[in-house]
């Protein structure tokens, strides 16, 4: 088919939006992570600026609620000097019947350079950038089930900084994945970078086994599951799965997929422990892991940044 | 008005003849096919030559969204549509605003396509009042109207109790039941269940939403006695509930769409909301299943499935996005896609679109049950006279149809379809030439 072209690509194969990590190169996927540690410092400068997005207007577009994804490209776009606005679509326009796309003609038409896009449905940024002007850049943060590509990449900035290479590890993604954008985009990411054994854990309720189609080894007993790995990546259960027809009581959750000191001690010693967060404690993880010394989830959050501003900077820097 | 169409293959898949004939149509009547009275004068000639003439196509599935939904499509449009696609005979579901469950509904449907004199319209009666799934309509009633069948449209009956009711009454009557086998709770997705909707992160229809709702069906059948059509089977494990149903004799017959037939979910793609359709686009497997089946009779007939859907409704996220596509235009040329892939002559591919529809509809067609679908001398002049070696590019902007969105629309596919229409007939009425003729 002729539209197959990757929309997030232009011709000479540079990234215009980041809209997935599903179909990236692995050269794309590591001068991100590269890019994103030269901008690590800045974080550390006194005055926390670099004038790469200087004169640009970026458009936070939230769709679907969300403070900390909001606030950390907030925090990304002004540390490249960018001027930030911020738009809860969630009670503004669409609540008004606005649609989608007249939403994004008339922002457009006040000169947006950049859309960073929060949306409940999965595909909506691939509309968005179908549909906007050709100047504008369209960054994925979290769409529906299917993607959140800037955690993908931070999470994977965050193991090659304590694993240093993808090649020898065994990385196991604990909880929700059925629902989970996070899962989808660290999938994508981890076998672009090589790493050989990724199991997805969890009650088949919401883990499904066409995921092995996806390059994982799908687990559904935690033992198995996290024995022996480098890396666990816990992900957040939402509050409306915690008793249902997906699972019948987060107590039950807990007692069997919950990460607690116990069962971490069947990964290697030297495991790392993240979660996108916001964490629920005694949910999927005990306070004594979430707090302990295996925890990278606050580096997490620091690394975040650096890489939305690589991803801006180097997407606001190719043309379509 | 006298028509003659000159020097065109008669292809007439019901009896088997294929022959270079001249067809003279008559009081819209076919009068005579090859030996024409030397004193023939026709009001309107029509030169075929290098053309099919063929019966007009029969399609069993086809929304014209009036009344209700006029934004979408309207009458007009939509059987200027069919004659462009060579449909001389259409089946519209219920699913109408209001749904199509009083006679005065059907009355007004019929009388104003009537006025129209662009295709023969069939309109399904509701099975419950509203389509709620609680209440039998008036079908007695319904049927003196016009109605050939009773359908639930694309809403499932929940109460099973209802349906088996609803299966005995018509019964009674002899009425065929038309339903979409989707079970109410598993179909809520907006994509079939598999690899493609758990990368997309879209959920999923799994097959047992079809095959649960088939068993339940056929459990029915055998209680009842009834006749039911299956509509839009969409994967190979219905395909095969179905050829055993046909074995152990239960009055069933089913068709397929044309969308089913030639696309799969992997032509999602990024997120093409073009590819929306009810039912969801399954995998290469059920797609090669549905194909076997429609070559070797076990379905019978095969769809357009024409749905048009506004641009606003389209131009969506993929899960908001309305589902169905335009078809009408395309049902030929799909079918002969189809024909010719599976290596089928062509009045076997022809078959599917004319006779074997025409077989479905049996004594509901009433009087026209022994001559539509077909091409008979003392038959009703349906004809569709089309260019078998014509290719032509979809450009949605060109259809007739109000709506424009279809899957294979040329600038996404890069494929040009083949058969192209020339001229459709109905009762002897010219109601379409293309602009070459």
């Amino acid at each position: 088919m002729l539209s197959r072209r990757n929309p997030q690509l232009n011709a000479h194969g540079e990234l215009i939006h980041l809209l997935s990590i599903e179909g990236l190169p692995k050269a794309v996927l590591t001068h991100i992570l590269d890019t994103a540690g030269t901008f690590l410092s800045v974080n550390d400068r006194e005055v926390k600026k670099v004038p790469l997005l200087r004169g640009k207007s970026v458009f936070n577009l939230f769709f679907e609620n969300s403070t900390r994804t909001r606030t950390t490209f907030e925090i990304a776009a002004k540390r490249l000097s960018a001027d930030v606005i911020n738009l809860d679509i969630a009670r503004s326009s669409t609540a008004k019947g606005e649609s989608l796309l007249d939403t994004i003609s008339n922002l457009s038409a006040m000169h947006a350079d950049m859309f960073v896009v929060r949306h409940s449905e999965s595909g909506a940024p691939y509309l968005i950038a179908q549909h906007c002007a050709p100047h504008v850049h369209v960054v994925n943060a979290g769409d529906g089930r299917h993607a959140h590509p800037t955690q993908g990449l931070l999470d994977m900035y965050t193991i090659r900084h304590f694993k240093k290479d993808f090649s020898n590890l065994t990385v196991a993604i604990v909880g929700d994945i059925v629902h989970s954008r996070v899962a989808r985009s660290d999938i994508h990411a981890l076998t672009t970078l090589g790493v050989p054994e990724i199991r997805a854990v969890g009650p088949k309720t919401l883990v499904p086994g066409d995921l092995t189609q996806m390059g994982v080894r799908v687990c559904h007993d935690m033992a198995e599951g996290i024995r022996d790995a480098d890396v666990i990546i816990m992900l957040r259960l939402q509050n409306e799965r915690m008793s249902g027809a997906m699972l019948p009581s987060a107590g039950e959750f807990f007692k069997n997929y919950g990460l607690t000191d116990g069962k971490l001690a069947l990964a290697k010693p030297d495991a790392i422990v993240m979660h996108p967060g916001p964490i629920n404690r005694g949910v999927e993880i005990d306070s004594s892991v979430a707090d302990g010394s295996h925890s990278v989830i606050l580096p997490q959050v620091t690394f975040g940044i650096a890489v939305r501003m690589a991803v801006m900077s180097i997407i606001a820097g190719n043309e379509a | 008005m006298k028509v003659l169409i000159k020097n065109g293959r008669v292809v007439d898949p019901a009896s088997g003849r294929d022959e270079h004939a001249d067809l003279a149509v008559a009081a819209g009547r076919i009068v005579a096919i090859g030996r024409v009275p030397a004193d023939f004068e026709s009001a309107r000639l029509i030169d075929a030559s290098g053309c099919i003439v063929a019966p007009g196509l029969v399609d069993l599935a086809a929304r014209l969204r009036e009344p209700g939904h006029e934004h979408e499509g309207m009458l007009e449009s939509e059987l200027n549509a069919a004659a462009a696609g060579g449909v001389t005979s259409l089946v519209c579901p219920p699913d109408t605003d209001p749904a199509l469950d009083e006679p005065g509904l059907v009355d007004m449907l019929k009388f104003r396509a009537r006025k129209l004199s662009l295709c023969r319209l069939f309109p399904l009666g509701a099975l419950t009042r509203g389509l709620q799934g609680e209440v039998l309509t008036e079908m007695a009633e319904l049927t003196e109207s016009g109605c050939v069948g009773f359908s639930q449209a694309e809403v499932p009956i929940a109460d099973t109790l209802v349906m088996m009711r609803a299966l005995q009454y018509a019964a009674t009557y002899g009425y065929t039941v038309w339903l979409r086998p989707q079970d109410g709770c598993l179909g809520k997705g907006v994509a079939a269940s598999g690899a493609v909707a758990t990368r997309l992160g879209l959920s999923g229809v799994p097959v047992a939403a079809e095959t649960i709702a088939l068993h339940t069906i056929f459990e029915l059948l055998r209680a009842t006695g009834a006749r039911v059509h299956l509509c839009r089977l969409s994967s190979a494990a219905g395909v095969a509930l179905l050829r055993a149903a046909k074995a152990e004799g239960l009055k069933v017959t089913a068709d397929v769409s044309i969308n089913s037939l030639h696309l799969t979910d992997v032509d999602i793609g990024f997120f093409n909301s073009a590819m929306r359709l009810s039912p969801p686009l399954r995998q290469g497997q059920d797609r090669d299943a549905l194909r076997a089946a429609l070559a070797d009779g076990t379905i019978d007939a095969l769809v357009s499935d024409h749905t048009p859907v506004d641009a606003d409704a389209k131009t969506l996220p993929f899960g908001e996005a309305e589902p169905g596509a335009t078809g009408l235009e395309l049902l030929l040329s799909l079918a002969l896609k189809w024909g010719g892939d599976a290596g089928l002559d062509l009045p076997s591919t022809l078959a599917r679109v004319t006779s074997a529809p025409v077989q479905v509809l049996g004594e509901a067609l009433g009087s026209l049950a022994s001559s539509a679908g077909r091409l008979v001398e003392g038959g009703v002049a349906d004809v569709c006279v089309f260019d078998p070696s014509a290719t032509w590019a979809v450009n949605p902007a060109g259809l007739k149809s109000q709506g424009k969105h279809t899957p294979f629309d040329f600038a996404s596919t890069g494929t040009a379809l083949p058969g192209r229409v020339r001229a459709t007939l109905v009762a002897g009425t010219v109601a379409y030439l293309s602009p070459a003729q």
